[in-house]
């Protein structure tokens, strides 16, 4: 017999079928034992400030966990992320510091920059066939690298350009509710959130991201030109990580280019978190969310209760391994 | 651990290790899906027993059984009288049951001694390979299989049929008293065949029960004392290969007791054609697999294309539909227009749609709900600026629903948990969803029920009726004669004949099947 458990769960950024909903409430409540439990061991955590500190180290990981995701739900993965961040901050400096530039065009320049190099990952993929995890770590390489040259190897500062800072350290909330002032930065992470689970439960990209990485014949066999669409999925998550660099470089108000190495796997991670599989076909930006949130509430809490950074890492490690294996257990269980 | 005893035991295997293993009504069935149905089979040390059956007959899920990769549903496996269970394929091993599959399992980068002894290293003090007995003990292995390699040489710079003795040897070398041998000359020239073939020979003379999948008739008749056929996860029959005919062994393999009842049409064939296929010729790995078809498709009709396995079906539909991205030779027209299509989006463009023979592996997407499987071809054309609204999904997925009677709580109901049966309705609904003119159909009822099979044959009658012409791929015989107004019979990529629905026979259709068979 056939069993009856799958829920159609209607909100957006939920609606992704049952797959994955085991371990995003798994990952919810381990986000909610985290909170309380460091509340209760040190009464300075449970600070409007420090949860406020909390969702600005959120804000960068967390755009670069939705990036990592779409490409992940593909079954591929995405290791430029990181330093792809950093080439598009470069590309902003480049366009506002060095060209003097306004704003905005600074901000489409980085966008632009990041979505070109994710086409040209996407290209490498689809069409010429090179593993992703090849294909993006030669991204990753060539991008660090570049940021590199075209920076002479130097940060470069936006002090010219007023209101760049703000686009991450302003706060547009709490112009209108004072007492909580969240920066812009989150802010942002929510909007690119959203807009990404939208994408990916009500568009055609979002349907084929799915589908692609549950059975990618299958997929070519309904008449869908497959490669087309990768490439556009890894130009999507270009553009997003391209918002990254704009959200960093806000933040320090200068493009550092030796930045950005490690990030990739710090957003992996927090995708891994959130219940979506590197096998692809299943994940919800829901829980890449949550998963960038764990990860900054357990630095942050640790922090607080002054455990050195170096067991920070080895906590986040280990938070990693748990939530796979959690999810493996079920996986087997339900066949 | 290999040792000059294990080499010794050899030679008595013929006097005291012959192995009888008998299987009582063993059963498989997936998710309430049966593949298998109360098997019995006999296999004794020194036959060579062949296996015989159409893809999905069961003949894979019966090796995987005996060799320990999956339990039985149901029914028992006894060794010399002994009923034993294989929880692993470990386990199988140490009662002296070897599977050589179908892909090769060799390490291409190791040596061939490292090969055959994988497992089995001597070791020093139980932390070195001693790497001289290693390869000391493979070279008199060799030498006494009667096997001409050299055991210094890499796997990967061997010929195929050179690595099939490799692996044949491993597999000795681990005392195999029976072996399995999935279609081992696939890959093999025929005089690398007719090697392999004296050496199962031989095996067998020395007391090895060789249990033998193959499909090709010559070759069956050739090297089996004994052949099971299944057909549909049923025992059709064992039978002495010396009492037995090709016909005889296609007619078990192909025909259906229950008898299939013909659809009823009620609007003839319109005369105007569809699709016309001339000079289709088409290679693949370097081997002909079309060669020359030519047949015209009416308005209305179903056209059935029969042949037995590797006879070109399947080949023949990917070529239409363009999966097999161009290529080949030949003209193929499509209402009144030469076409030349190359990719899947080009075939759904002209109004084809291809219903595949492995619904799991590439017609659906198994983890996702109905909604979104039949959304898949649909999207481009559904949605707007890119959106597509969950509304206008569910709608599709619930008028597939309704159309075809799938048994589903909803459009949400995920996929892989329908059975086989309602699973096809879905890949049908999708298809018909596009609004097609030409269905290209393979093998659409395997491994469904036959209730299930009733209704599809059904559906398929009705569509023709409203003027849809429709390709019919099968492997079943009787299947022709319920739902095809005429068919086309392949043999060996080429068309070996056109039969009316008044010339449609069991026999005709089988005759033609093996047309070109040398026997």
């Amino acid at each position: 017999m056939t069993s009856v458990t799958d829920v159609n769960e209607k909100s957006p950024l939920a609606n992704m079928g049952s797959s994955g909903a085991y371990q995003k409430l798994l990952a919810f409540a381990s986000l909610i034992a985290l909170l309380i439990g460091f509340s209760i061991a040190s009464p300075n955590f449970m600070q409007t400030s420090n949860m406020i500190a909390i969702l600005q180290a959120t804000s960068v990981n967390g755009v670069l966990a939705v990036a990592a995701t779409l490409v992940i739900i593909t079954g591929g993965i995405d290791l430029s992320v990181g330093t792809l961040m950093t080439f598009c901050a470069v590309i902003a400096g480049v366009v506002l510091t060095y060209m003097g530039m306004p704003l905005l065009l600074g901000v489409a320049a980085a966008i632009g920059a990041g979505a070109l190099c994710g086409l040209v990952s996407g290209t490498f993929v689809a069409k010429m066939k090179i593993p992703p995890f090849i294909a993006t770590l030669g991204m990753m390489l060539i991008l660090k690298g570049l940021s590199l040259v075209i920076s002479g190897t130097r940060p470069i500062y936006f002090n010219d350009t007023p209101g760049f800072d703000q686009i991450s350290r302003g706060s547009l909330i709490g112009k209108v509710i004072p007492s909580l002032p969240i920066p812009n930065g989150v802010l942002i992470l929510f909007i690119v959130a959203i807009a990404a689970a939208y994408i990916l439960s009500r568009t055609v990209l979002g349907r084929y991201t799915f589908a692609l990485g549950s059975n990618e014949e299958a997929v070519r066999l309904s008449g869908v030109n497959t490669d087309v669409w990768k490439m556009r999925i890894y130009a999507l998550a270009g553009g997003i990580c391209g918002i990254g660099g704009i959200l960093i470089a806000s933040r320090l108000n200068s493009a550092q280019p030796a930045l950005g190495l490690g990030y990739e796997l710090e957003a992996i991670a927090a995708v891994v978190i959130g219940g979506t599989s590197l096998s692809g076909g299943r994940g919800t930006i829901l829980g890449t969310i949550i998963g960038a949130l764990i990860m900054a509430v357990l630095t942050n809490g640790l922090r607080v209760l002054s455990v050195a950074q170096e067991w920070q890492t080895v906590v986040t490690g280990a938070i990693i391994i748990l939530a796979v294996y959690a999810d493996m257990v079920r996986r087997k269980k339900s066949g | 651990m290999i040792s000059a005893s294990s080499l010794a035991r050899e030679d008595h295997r013929a006097q005291n290790s012959k192995i009888t293993m008998q299987l009582s009504g063993i059963g498989k069935s997936f998710s309430g899906v049966n593949v298998l149905r109360g098997v019995d089979v006999e296999i004794s040390g020194g036959e060579i027993h062949t296996l015989m059956g159409e893809n999905g007959a069961g003949k894979s899920t019966l090796v995987k059984i005996i060799s320990g990769v999956q339990p039985p549903s149901t029914g028992t496996i006894e060794i010399d009288g002994q009923a034993v269970q294989f929880d692993t394929p470990a386990a199988a091993n140490d009662s002296g049951i070897v599977i050589m599959h179908q892909e090769l399992s060799l390490m291409p980068d190791m040596t061939v001694a490292q090969n055959v002894m994988l497992g089995q290293e001597p070791m020093i003090a139980g932390l070195w390979v001693d790497n001289k007995a290693l390869r000391e003990t493979a070279r008199e292995a060799l030498r006494k299989f009667g096997f001409s390699l050299d055991v210094d040489t890499l796997v990967r710079d061997l010929r195929v049929g050179e690595q099939q003795l490799v692996e044949i040897a491993r597999a000795l070398i681990m005392d195999a008293k029976l072996l399995i041998m999935d279609e081992p000359t696939s890959a093999l020239s025929q005089s690398e065949a007719d090697i392999l073939m004296e050496v199962v020979r031989d095996l067998a003379r020395q007391g090895v029960a060789i249990v033998y999948i193959s499909h090709r008739m010559d070759e069956v008749f050739e090297i089996s004392d004994r052949v099971t056929v299944l057909r549909d996860g049923d025992l059709i029959g064992t039978t002495l290969a010396s009492e037995t005919t090709p016909g005889e062994l296609v007619q078990m393999m192909v025909g259906r007791a229950v008898e299939i009842k013909p659809v009823q049409r009620t609007v003839p064939a319109a005369p105007d054609v569809v699709l016309k296929v001339e000079g289709l010729t088409a290679q693949h790995q370097g081997r002909k697999v079309l060669d020359d078809v030519s047949f015209e498709l009416r308005r209305g009709e179903v056209l059935g294309i029969g042949g037995l396995l590797g006879a070109g079906r399947t080949e023949l539909l990917e070529t239409i539909f363009g999966a097999r991205g161009g290529g080949h030779a030949g003209q193929i027209t499509l209402e009144g227009q030469v076409v030349d299509l190359r990719t899947p989006a080009d075939g759904v463009d002209h109004g084809l749609a291809l219903i595949t023979e492995d619904r799991k592996g590439n017609g659906l997407l198994l983890e996702r709900s109905i909604a979104d499987n039949v959304v898949l071809p649909l999207l481009p054309r559904k949605s707007r600026f890119g959106v597509l609204s969950n509304q206008t999904r569910d709608d599709e997925a619930q008028r597939v629903i309704e159309r075809l009677r799938v048994a589903a709580t909803g459009v949400d109901h995920t996929v892989g948990r329908l059975s086989g049966g309602n699973q096809q309705k879905v890949v049908l609904g999708k298809w018909l969803a596009t609004g097609p003119s030409v269905l290209l159909l393979d093998e659409p009822t395997r491994g469904i029920d036959i209730g299930a099979k009733d209704e599809i044959y059904d559906l398929i009658g009705r569509l023709a009726d409203q003027g849809l012409s429709v390709l019919f791929a099968s492997s079943e015989i009787p299947e022709f004669l319920a739902v095809c107004d005429r068919m086309v019979v392949l043999c060996e990529g080429r068309v070996a004949g056109t039969l009316n629905r008044e010339e449609m026979s069991l026999d005709a259709i089988k005759d033609l099947s093996m047309q070109f068979e040398q026997l």
